[in-house]
């Protein structure tokens, strides 16, 4: 009896695998231009992907087509993790057979991506990896949003001239080639403006205790604290801080530009400020307007730093699919890598070797809003 | 220095508490069932989310929520004994292991699909608020909240364990659960109630925890579980109060650990189990541990 | 005897003939889900030695697999690739400088992971039934934590990447075949009867005179060799590593495997791998946004890991002995069974 149940679960299931695989191959259209995404749906940078996605699909509703052909997105979730990110690039390229990939989000998995993808000739265009290894000698590696370098130059700027900061602390997050580059670049750009780096602590995605970090930094007294990491761990080590009477100044880069920052840090972020790609209030070129009111009308919120940049991403891989004139991977990639003055929802984009360059935004929370600040231009 | 490493003990005692909390849940079921409930940890995250959705989802005042998911908790402890331990409770021992290594990966997967992977930022609740400040010395207010309570409960339930008719039979199962049941005692009613306040003490892990680091997410319980494991064995499994103190010692020597090593601080997760090792080396039962019937191993 | 040993040689053959074919015919990510296959499988072949066979039950094959794999891909990595990628710390300079062919990164990635299984051994098997799962557990984890915080060796949670992917069907089908020979001579030698009467009852193998710490020892060394081959295999297959990885959710996979296949049973396990494996990519289907007659329903990722962890428990609840129990393919039992299929049919 009991063996019989075992057996019908068992050919249940394979049914079940069976029907599953038969809708997923059936489904593929042949005319269509196929996109694969690779985004972080769950995991620790979870709200990154949420709001690309979200940002995507108006970006879509926008301009449905290439060439005439209609484009059909094929998500993969990355689960944040590096590995998974290798894997689902994988999947889209060789199983999906996509012609072009947009994401991931976060510089590490864009980094195990990349061997991938060189590969496969398959161009990838990351809306928000800002390391600057990501596109260094490779030539099918595309991003929307700025560089590290950049930003750290404009974060030690800030802190110098407008915080009046002589002496800094560095949080780390030594899971993220994201935080370790950009606290590099900050740590260079601030010595040169004469500031000093008074201690320097390690966290780690996913790390919810810091007791231990906040009592290393608080004997050192530095004026701020630079913590290029992303919205959770900052929004945790904020309150954290607070609470052992860390008080000083947060300054942060753009992987804090999150709503879920304030929602996790409540009024411990408060006065927190951060470099970002983008903010609504700079919006100047039409498309920009135009996603924005689409993004307003659908969501009832207005798009965020990662919204912005995965639409980005998406209108500069549809121009430059159009510019192509054709599907073919390798002359998407050639056409797109040749991006010139386009005017995107975060300004004027040119692509130098992969790389836009394009000016900073400076943000800071202020009653549990994010509140535009100033635009520094490269 | 005097006030850092004051500071330090009562971050220790705070969790060190909460370790106690979690390892008495792993211990009591040890205790009857000679299983390791792997799913505990798990049982832990469930409390938190209860507490979760009954403030924000059901707008309950914080105590109501509080109440309602250990309660409820608990139950699912019950739940989960019923369905997946109870049918195979007479099976070998390796069973029960697998079988509480599905529960857990059942109860988390479950979860991140229900309620997605992205962590929700934990209310907290007014009376855990704030900040007692004396000289350079910072004191949560729940984390000398967390003790206090962890002191109590460990305290009800030693009493319920020594001065009642149920207290006895659990003991008495622990001992020797056949005889037991020729004494004519429900064992199955015995072994829901243990399941019943193990869990209900994991909830209460879970909201203190989750009140300390107010981020809750699915995976949330697997670290504090395995650790309070580690804890309970320290003190020698099957013992209440062994499992109390195994945890007090873990919280306190992780802490002193970083404070006074602060090289060391990101090996602190892998010292609960060198020292598990160190000790089932040296006493193979724990430091309060009983040679248990040889039997039911 | 011989009519067996020429069909087992014979059938390998097919199989690598097989291999050729879908090496020329098949998608690339077949071929990955091919590799996958054989890598769980020296994984699983070589836990079910000392779970199943030995009646030991050991969690640590997440920290061995991890083990091998950075040593083989520490190995295998040109130096000038690890100078770039430390970029918290500089690496080791022994490390650094050290430079193998795959194969024998492949080999010492084995043999060290073979000297962690002997050193764990000592305190592991002082321990019996859950004292030793928990030991083996926290094993992991401890590796885990090494991973994460040892910069200067695994470049901490950044990872190593780059790895190159020498992986193909020929490799980790050649190891696959190795490791099931090896398994099997065990299995079907003294040891093996030993390492079994130590699972059916230890005070009982004590007493016939049976060493049971050297049994045991041996069981778990040779299965942690595998592993870290394994480990290695993978690393080379998916050319980025970092812990993660390497978590207890890759020991829960093998677990549900051998489980399901029957512990104790090689040829259980080769089976319920494939239906595991396979199974696992064709379930990928419900992480994605699904459109099924014109309506579109969102992707639930854990949807997978849900269906897996109720394949566990129903297994235990009602087909404790798996697809094969403790039973194993041979060739006199095909023979008997077409025979008897043939007098039956008669």
């Amino acid at each position: 009896m009991k063996r019989l149940l075992f057996k019908t679960v068992l050919f249940a299931l394979v049914t079940i695998f069976a029907i599953g695989y038969g809708v997923s191959k059936t489904y593929a259209a042949s005319n269509t231009i196929k996109v694969g995404v690779v985004y972080s749906m769950t995991g620790p940078v979870a709200s990154f992907g949420q709001s690309a996605w979200q940002g995507l699909q108006v970006a879509k509703e926008i301009m449905p087509t290439a060439l005439g052909k209609k484009i059909d997105l094929i998500l993969v979730d990355d689960q944040g993790d590096k590995v998974q990110a290798a894997n689902a690039v994988n999947k889209l390229i060789y199983d999906n057979k996509v012609d072009a990939i947009i994401g991931p989000l976060i510089s590490g998995n864009v980094m195990s991506a990349t061997p991938i993808v060189e590969k496969a000739k398959i161009p990838l265009i990351t809306p928000t990896g800002t390391n600057p290894l990501l596109t260094e000698g490779k030539n099918f590696i595309s991003r929307a949003c700025f560089i590290d370098p950049f930003q750290g130059k404009v974060a030690a700027i800030y802190a110098v001239k407008d915080l009046h900061a002589k002496t800094a602390a560095l949080v780390i997050d030594s899971a993220q080639d994201y935080s370790v580059g950009l606290a590099k670049f900050f740590e260079e750009n601030f010595k040169k403006l004469g500031g000093r780096i008074v201690a320097k602590t390690f966290i780690q995605t996913g790390e919810s205790n810091f007791s231990a970090q906040i009592a290393s930094l608080k004997p050192a007294n530095p004026q701020i604290i630079y913590m290029p990491c992303y919205y959770q761990e900052i929004a945790l080590f904020a309150r954290q801080a607070r609470e052992f009477g860390l008080k000083q100044p947060i300054l942060a880069g753009d992987g804090a530009a999150e709503a879920a920052l304030i929602k996790v840090g409540g009024a411990a972020v408060n006065g927190l400020t951060f470099t970002t790609g983008f903010a609504p209030e700079a919006i100047k070129t039409p498309l920009g307007k135009k996603f924005e009111q689409a993004y307003q009308a659908k969501y009832h919120k207005l798009p965020d730093n990662f919204a912005a940049l995965s639409a980005d991403a998406y209108f500069m891989l549809v121009n430059a699919i159009d510019r192509a004139k054709s599907d073919n991977p390798i002359k998407i990639n050639t056409a797109l890598r040749a991006t010139k003055n386009f005017q995107g929802v975060t300004g004027n984009i040119t692509l130098v070797k992969g790389d836009a360059i394009k000016p900073a935004v400076i943000e800071k929370v202020e009653n549990g809003k994010f509140v535009y600040v100033t635009t520094i231009n490269p | 220095m005097l006030t850092t490493v004051l500071q330090q003990l009562i971050n220790g005692l705070s969790a060190g508490s909460l370790y106690a909390l979690v390892a008495i849940g792993y211990t009591m079921v040890y205790g009857v069932l000679r299983m390791i409930n792997f799913a505990h940890g798990d049982i832990l995250m469930v409390g938190a989310y209860l507490a979760f959705f009954g403030i924000s989802a059901f707008m309950l005042p914080w105590w109501v929520s509080f109440i309602t998911a250990i309660i409820l908790t608990g139950f699912v402890g019950v739940l989960v004994e019923k369905l997946a331990y109870k049918p195979i409770r007479n099976a070998s021992r390796v069973s029960l292991l697998i079988t509480a290594v599905g529960v857990s990966f059942f109860l988390e997967n479950l979860f991140l699909v229900l309620f997605g992977g992205v962590p929700k930022a934990f209310p907290i609740a007014p009376i855990f608020h704030g900040v007692l400040n004396y000289n350079q010395l910072y004191l949560p207010v729940v984390s000398i909240y967390t003790p206090i309570v962890a002191l109590v409960l460990l305290y009800m339930l030693l009493y319920i364990l020594h001065h009642t008719k149920y207290g006895m039979a659990m003991r008495s199962i622990a001992l020797d659960i056949d005889t037991t049941s020729l004494m004519g005692i429900n064992v199955d009613i015995v072994i829901s109630l243990v399941f019943f306040l193990g869990s209900s003490l994991a909830a209460v892990g879970g909201i203190l925890w989750s009140t300390q680091y107010p981020s809750i997410n699915p995976l949330m319980g697997i670290m504090p579980g395995l650790k309070a494991f580690a804890a309970a064995v320290l003190g020698g499994i099957g013992d209440v109060a062994g499992a109390a103190i195994g945890g007090l010692i873990l919280g306190i020597s992780e802490v002193l650990i970083v404070a006074f090593f602060p090289s060391l601080a990101g090996y602190k997760d892998a010292f609960a189990f060198l020292l598990l090792i160190l000790v089932l080396l040296f006493k193979p039962t724990g430091i309060m541990g009983k040679e248990l019937e040889r039997k039911r191993f | 005897m011989k009519r067996n040993t020429i069909l087992t040689i014979l059938s390998i053959i097919l199989l690598f003939v097989f291999l050729y074919y879908a090496s020329h015919h098949f998608s690339r990510y077949t071929i990955i889900i091919l590799n996958n296959i054989a890598i769980t499988m020296i994984l699983a072949v070589s836990y079910n030695l000392i779970n199943g066979i030995t009646g030991q039950f050991s969690l640590a094959p997440n920290g061995f697999a991890a083990v091998g794999a950075y040593t083989a891909a520490l190995l295998s990595l040109t130096p000038a690739q690890k100078q770039a990628m430390f970029i918290i710390d500089p690496i080791m300079p022994f490390l650094g400088s050290i430079h193998l062919p795959f194969l024998a990164a492949l080999i010492v990635a084995g043999l060290v992971t073979a000297f962690f299984g002997f050193i764990l051994g000592f305190p592991v098997f002082r321990t019996r039934g859950d004292y030793l799962a928990i030991v083996t557990l926290g094993f992991g984890i401890v590796i885990d934590i090494v991973a994460n915080n040892a910069i200067t060796i695994t470049n901490g949670p950044l990872g190593l990447k780059g790895i190159s992917n020498y992986t193909n069907v020929w490799w980790s089908y050649g190891w696959l075949v190795f490791t099931i020979f090896v398994v099997m001579s065990i299995i079907n030698s003294n040891y093996g009867r030993a390492m079994k009467a130590i699972r059916d009852d230890e005070d009982a193998a004590v007493a016939m005179g049976i060493n049971t710490f050297k049994m045991k020892m041996i069981a778990f060394v040779v299965g942690a060799f595998f592993q870290g081959v394994a480990g290695g295999l993978l690393a080379h297959l998916i050319t980025t590593i970092s812990p993660t990885l390497f978590t207890f959710f890759l020991t829960f996979n093998l677990l549900v495997i051998i489980v399901m296949g029957g512990l104790g049973s090689i040829t259980g396990t080769v089976i319920a791998t494939i239906v595991i494996v396979w199974g696992s990519e064709l379930l990928r289907v419900f992480d994605q946004p699904m459109h099924i007659f014109g309506i579109t329903t969102p992707g639930i990722p854990g949807l997978r890991m849900i269906i897996f962890a109720l394949l566990l428990i129903l297994t235990m609840l009602f087909a404790r002995e798996g697809i094969m129990g403790k039973k194993e393919f041979s060739w006199d039992w095909l023979f008997n069974a077409i025979k008897g299929g043939i007098k039956n049919g008669k």
